[in-house]
C-alpha cells in the first residue's frame, strides 16, 4: 500500500466530513423546511452556486471516464469538449427564466413546474419517476470513480475488507447530507476544486514537462486515434456521432434532478446567468483533462507491468490512475486522489438531495399523504436521501460494474424525453399533458430500444435513411420523435374533448 | 404564471442572437477536424476546441454585460 498517498487521502477526507457537519450552522436556518435542507434556502450567491454547480456537473467520474475515452477511442472521446461549449448558451436562455417561475411559485423541483404548469399530476408522476431512475446509476458511478482511486491506492478491492473504504466513505457521505442538506456539498465543493485546480494544473505542467512536451506526446498516440473518421458515401461517418452526442448531452445535462436543484438553489436569475459566463472556467480544466488520456498513452502506463492488475480490473478508466502514480511524488497522488475521491462526494451528495426532494414533493406529498406538515416533508426527503445512497452502494457492491455504466448510458436517454415537458411549459401554452405524457412514453421506449439494438455497449445508433448511415446519439433522435408528437398530438387530444381526458387524468 | 416583466421591447434580446456563433461553430465538425496548424505541439483538433471554451465564455459575458447595460437605461 501508498503508505504516504494514503495518510494524505485519509487527511483530506477528515477534513471534509468536519466541514459536511459545520455546515447545517452555515447561514442558518430551520433545516426542517424542504427548501431549507434541500435547496439551501434559495440563498446562493455567485460564487456558492459556481463550486456548487461546478462540483455538480464536473463530477468524479467524469475526471476518470473522460480521459478514459480518449486514452481508448481517441479523437471521439473529446466530444466532451464541444457538449461543454454548448451547454452555457442553453443555460444562459433557458435557465433563468425557469428559475424566476419556480421561485414565485415556490417550486423545489421540475416535477414541481411541470404539475403546476399543465395542471397534470401523472406528467409530474412520469417526470419525477424518470428524473429518479436516471439519477441512480449516476450515484453509483461516483462509486465506480471513487473505488478505481481507493484501488490504486493500493487498498484491497476484493470481499469484506476490500468494499469498506467505500463503505465508510458513503456512511460519512449519508451522515452529513442528513444532518445538513444541500449546504454541506456546497461548502465541501469550495475545498474539493481547490484540489481539482491544483493537481490539473500540476498535470498539465509536470506530465507534459516529463514526456517531452506536447509535441512528443502526440506522436506518441497512434495516428488514426487523432481525428475523427470523415464520412464517406454511404455513411456520416464519426462526425454526425461526434455532434450528436455533444449536443444530446448538452440537452440533457440540465434536466438532470441534480443540475435543477443546483440552479433553484441560487439567489437570483443574475447568478445563473453570470455563471454560464464563469463556470466554462471549469469546462477548459476538463478539456485539460480530456488530454489526460493521450498522456497515459504517451506515457505507456497501459504496458506497464506495475498496473497491470489494475488494467485488468477497472480497464481504461484507470489510465488516470496509473498517469498519477508514475507521474507524481507519493504525497502529492494523495492530493490528485483526494480531489477525484472528494468529487465523487459532492455530485454524489446533490444527486441524493434532488432523488430525495422528487420523491418526496411528487411522489409521498402528492400521492400517498397530501396533508403531511412541513417538517414531515422536510424528515421524509432526509430519509430518502438516505435510502437513494444505500441503493447505490448495495448497487455497486452486488452487481457487475458494467450494469451501472449501461444503465448511465441509457439514464441519459431517459432524462432527455423531459425536454418537451420543460421546454415547451417555459415558452408556450400550446402543448397539452396526454400529448406531452404520449411523446415522452414513445421517446423513452424508442431510446432504449436504439440502446438495446447496440446490446447497451453504445448509445449511437446507425440510422439508414435515403441509402445512408447516420449514426448518432439515440438520445437526441427519441427525443425529436417525442417532440414532433408532443406538438403533433396536442390539437388531436384538444379535439377529442379536455373534459373527458381531464377526467381520466385525475 | 409569473414571467420576467418586459423591459421595453423583444429587441432587448437580440444580443443574444451573438450565443448561436459557439453552437454552429462546434456542430460544424468538418472546419476542426484536421491535425494543423499546430499549436505549441497541440494538433488543430485539439486547441481549436479548446479555444471555443473560452470565446464562448466570453460572448456569454458580452451578452450578458449587454443586457444589463439595457435594463439599467430602462
Amino acid at each position: 500500500m501508498n503508505a504516504t498517498a494514503t495518510i494524505i487521502f485519509v487527511a483530506l477526507f477528515l477534513l471534509i466530513t468536519w466541514l459536511g457537519f459545520v455546515a447545517a450552522r452555515w447561514r442558518q436556518a430551520d433545516l426542517n423546511l424542504l427548501h431549507e435542507w434541500g435547496l439551501g434556502g434559495r440563498r446562493f450567491g455567485t460564487m456558492v452556486t459556481w463550486f456548487l454547480l461546478g462540483g455538480d456537473l464536473y463530477t468524479a467520474y467524469t475526471f476518470i471516464a473522460v480521459p478514459a475515452l480518449v486514452y481508448g477511442k481517441g479523437a471521439m472521446g473529446f466530444f466532451a469538449v464541444p457538449y461543454t461549449v454548448l451547454i452555457y448558451p442553453a443555460l444562459y436562455v433557458v435557465f433563468p427564466r425557469l428559475w424566476v417561475v419556480a421561485h414565485a411559485r415556490g417550486h423545489v423541483t421540475a416535477a414541481d413546474f411541470v404539475r403546476d404548469r399543465f395542471d397534470s399530476r401523472m406528467l409530474a408522476l412520469a417526470i419525477a419517476a424518470t428524473g429518479v431512475i436516471a439519477t441512480m446509476p449516476y450515484i453509483a458511478l461516483q462509486l465506480v470513480g471513487m473505488e478505481v482511486v481507493i484501488g490504486a491506492l493500493g487498498f484491497p478491492t476484493e470481499g469484506f475488507i476490500g468494499h469498506m473504504p467505500l463503505v465508510i466513505a458513503f456512511l460519512i457521505l449519508a451522515a452529513f447530507t442528513y444532518k445538513s442538506g444541500l449546504r454541506a456539498p456546497a461548502l465541501i465543493a469550495i475545498v474539493k476544486d481547490f484540489l481539482i485546480f491544483i493537481t490539473v494544473i500540476a498535470a498539465v505542467v509536470v506530465i507534459p514537462a516529463r514526456l517531452g512536451g506536447y509535441a512528443a506526446i502526440f506522436a506518441k498516440v497512434p495516428q488514426e486515434k487523432l481525428l475523427l473518421a470523415a464520412p464517406t458515401g454511404e455513411s456520416f461517418g464519426a462526425y454526425s456521432a461526434y455532434t450528436t452526442l455533444a449536443l444530446g448531452s448538452a440537452l440533457a445535462l440540465f434536466l438532470y434532478p441534480h443540475s435543477m436543484t443546483g440552479i433553484l438553489s441560487s439567489a437570483h436569475g443574475h447568478v445563473i446567468r453570470r455563471n454560464a459566463a464563469l463556470l466554462p472556467a471549469y469546462s477548459f480544466i476538463l478539456g485539460l483533462i480530456a488530454l489526460l488520456g493521450y498522456m497515459a498513452i504517451a506515457a505507456g502506463v497501459g504496458e506497464d507491468p506495475a498496473h497491470a492488475a489494475g488494467f485488468a480490473r477497472y480497464g481504461p478508466n484507470y489510465a488516470v490512475p496509473a498517469l498519477f502514480l508514475a507521474s507524481f511524488q507519493p504525497w502529492f497522488v494523495g492530493v490528485a486522489f483526494a480531489s477525484i475521491a472528494i468529487g465523487a462526494l459532492v455530485p454524489a451528495a446533490i444527486m441524493s438531495i434532488a432523488c430525495a426532494n422528487l420523491f418526496t414533493r411528487n411522489l409521498y406529498k402528492e400521492f400517498l399523504r397530501p396533508d403531511c406538515t412541513e417538517a414531515q416533508e422536510a424528515q421524509m426527503a432526509k430519509i430518502v436521501s438516505l435510502v437513494v445512497k444505500i441503493g447505490a452502494v448495495v448497487f455497486i457492491l452486488a452487481l457487475p460494474q458494467a450494469y451501472a455504466i449501461q444503465l448511465q448510458l441509457l439514464g441519459g436517454i431517459w432524462i432527455i424525453q423531459l425536454l418537451p415537458s420543460i421546454l415547451l411549459g417555459l415558452y408556450t401554452r400550446s402543448c397539452n399533458a396526454p400529448a406531452l405524457l404520449t411523446g415522452w412514453a414513445v421517446g423513452l421506449a424508442t431510446g432504449t430500444y436504439m440502446a438495446a439494438t447496440q446490446d447497451f455497449a453504445s448509445s449511437v445508433y446507425p440510422l439508414q435513411a435515403f441509402g445512408v448511415t447516420i449514426p448518432s446519439y439515440a438520445a437526441l433522435y427519441s427525443v425529436l420523435l417525442n417532440l414532433f408528437l408532443a406538438i403533433v398530438l396536442t390539437p388531436a387530444f384538444n379535439l377529442l374533448g379536455r373534459q373527458g381526458l381531464a377526467a381520466a387524468d385525475r | 404564471m409569473t414571467r420576467e416583466t418586459p423591459k421595453g421591447s423583444r429587441l432587448r434580446y437580440l444580443p443574444r442572437l451573438l450565443l448561436i456563433i459557439p453552437v454552429l461553430a462546434m456542430l460544424w465538425v468538418p472546419s476542426y477536424n484536421k491535425l494543423e496548424p499546430a499549436l505549441a505541439g497541440i494538433p488543430f483538433f485539439y486547441w481549436y476546441q479548446l479555444a471555443w471554451i473560452l470565446i464562448g465564455a466570453a460572448l456569454v459575458l458580452i451578452v450578458y454585460l449587454i443586457e444589463m447595460g439595457i435594463t439599467r437605461r430602462t
